[in-house]
């Protein structure tokens, strides 16, 4: 690859390549190659990119403002929108945050049942990040193996809450109830067959050598450059740092399963693949510890004041009628005070800065989106790639456009 | 052991930095208020000398009710080798909304900052391309300040004293 030299002005001053034209071009907003609503105003010199300059916000939603005006429950549905592939990773988080702030003691048995839920969301997001980098290749077929598989993790989530996509899962305090016997049904027989796809998809592409031709050396970053650019996740783990939230600062008992972080060394696109499958095969491992440990006790912890009462307590208790309403009217006491809680999402740390100043409603909520911090090394990574390598690189960083915009 | 690393950490601030004000909320997490001249002092001093490597995020946050304080950026911090976080705040008042940029010192910086301007219209002073993110370049007002209603204004069936607001 020849070596671009660019001057103060910004004008390219030698190249061996072409004559030196540079044109612009326009990929996106809206382009069949990009997964989602990106815009990059690229200058191009021939297939060689010189630099880029993305325009985000295409799909902004005034979550943060959406939230200051929701009872602490209805924020969740929100969380859904962040990171799409992974709902439920971000609607536990949500509610994890608010059981900071409220100091809620959580039963074992709901820290078992959110891990089993987050890891399927894991790997349903990393079946889609690593199936579309085929895609991007021009290998379809990887794709609509796993993409079956992908669905029978939704089915294991309509199970659970009886929605596929935007999840909703959970209560702040625990589950809405608990998992069904057709759940345990479904999810032995997805653990006996997944693997079987799974290694097909591994034996199409890992060790591919058109695959790996295409990919190795596309979209490096250094690990000290992806640290100060916030990259957290499979894209910082491939860059070479070990940094997972889930083993640096344990949340729902992550602490009781074992499993090892996969890190890569160059931080290309292949180390990307490669990180993300290894952590599929990881999180099945964690699926398996909790759901042969799942303790015996409640689906959800004893937060009267923000866990609906049963329905046919409502209709039988003073009491409970008493709690129904005042849970949906947001008239419950919150503590004034603020917290930050992450969580390692699908790509990455996913933060929830929530300040309350005792009202029925967050004062402030912040959303620390890993993939809004790290699509900034963008116009970095791809300087001086092909086109090409362009594309493949935004898809193998999992850049969710609803995380994105927020 | 982890306890005995933040204390260490805190008295070497307090040290360097005797204006900032130092305080451990109930939730175990360490703040520091700090001015906004001694901002970037302070994070170098973080990240150059603590081991404060990584900038975990920026925003911003507005408290109407409190005088010549209006306007707060907070920053989350991360050391990754002790694994401690802290928090630091700056307290900016609305006339004068400017705080030096962190850009220098985290390239991370850059869009969390623009983030922040295009909510609250915090100006970061030194910030090679200050411009709205995700709103749109139109725009003339920066949406997340406590000001403006959460609600349509002309629905009366929603008002916001109806939710505590």
């Amino acid at each position: 690859m020849s070596e671009l030299k660019i001057n103060q002005n910004g004008q390219l001053t030698s190249l061996d390549t072409v004559d030196g034209e540079i044109a612009t071009l326009n990929l996106g907003p809206t382009h069949p190659a990009t997964h989602g609503i990106f815009q990059n105003i690229l200058k191009v010199d021939g297939e060689r990119i010189i630099s880029a300059e993305p325009t985000v916000g295409y799909i902004h939603r005034a979550f943060e403002k959406l939230a200051e005006r929701r009872p602490y429950q209805q924020v969740t549905p929100i969380t859904d929108r962040l990171n799409y592939c992974s709902s439920p990773i971000n609607n536990l988080g949500w509610h994890m945050t608010v059981e900071k702030l409220i100091g809620a003691e959580i039963p074992k048995r709901v820290d078992y049942m959110r891990v089993i839920v987050m890891e399927l969301a894991r790997i349903a997001d990393h079946l889609v990040c690593n199936s579309v980098i085929g895609v991007d290749t021009g290998a379809l077929t990887g794709f609509t193996y796993v993409f079956q598989e992908r669905e029978k993790i939704y089915d294991l989530f309509e199970e659970i809450c009886g929605a596929r996509l935007t999840t909703n899962v959970g209560r702040i305090g625990g589950f809405d109830r608990d998992f069904s016997p057709v759940f345990f049904q479904k999810l032995d027989k997805f653990l006996k067959e997944f693997h079987i796809i799974f290694d097909d998809f591994t034996n199409l592409l890992e060790r591919n050598r058109i695959f790996m031709d295409r990919v190795i050396g596309a979209g490096p970053i250094t690990g000290e450059r992806a640290l100060s650019y916030g990259f957290t996740g499979p894209n910082l783990r491939a860059a070479g740092v070990d940094y997972d939230v889930r083993v640096m600062n344990p949340y729902c008992s992550y602490q009781d399963f074992d499993f090892d972080v996969p890190i890569g060394k160059d931080g290309d696109t292949y180390d990307r693949f490669l990180v993300r499958q290894e952590e599929i095969r990881q999180s099945l491992r964690i699926i398996h510890q909790a759901k042969d440990n799942l303790p015996a006790g409640n689906y959800h912890g004893d937060v009267p004041s923000f866990f609906l009462p049963p329905k046919e307590e409502v209709y039988r208790s003073m009491e409970a009628l008493i709690y129904h309403f005042k849970i949906t009217m947001g008239e419950t006491p919150i503590p004034a005070g603020e917290v930050y809680h992450s969580v390692e999402g699908a790509n990455g740390e996913l933060g929830y800065y929530l300040v309350s100043d005792g009202g029925r409603t967050p004062y402030r909520l912040h959303f620390r989106r890993p993939c809004f911090i790290y699509y900034q090394a963008y116009p970095e990574m791809i300087k001086g790639s092909v086109l090409s390598d362009a594309i493949l690189t935004m898809s193998s960083m999992n850049v969710i456009a609803g995380e994105l915009d927020a | 052991m982890k306890n005995s690393a933040i204390q260490e950490i805190i008295s070497n601030i307090e040290l360097k930095f005797p204006n900032c004000e130092i305080t451990t909320d109930s939730y175990g997490m360490t703040n520091i208020v700090c001015s906004r001249d001694s901002i970037i002092d302070l994070v170098g001093n973080l990240k150059n000398d603590l081991g404060f490597g990584f900038l975990t995020d920026i925003c911003g946050a507005h408290y109407p009710l409190v005088e010549n304080q209006e306007f707060q950026v907070v920053y989350h911090m991360h050391n990754l080798y002790k694994n401690i976080r802290l928090r630091l705040k700056v307290n900016l008042a609305t006339a004068d909304l400017s705080i030096p940029t962190m850009v220098n010192l985290f390239p991370a910086a850059n869009w969390m900052e623009r983030e922040t301007f295009d909510f609250y219209g915090i100006q970061f002073e030194g910030h090679p391309d200050l411009r709205r993110i995700l709103n749109m370049d139109d725009m003339d007002y920066h949406p997340l300040r406590k000001e403006y209603a959460l609600e349509d204004e002309t629905r009366s069936d929603k008002k916001d004293s109806f939710f505590g607001r």
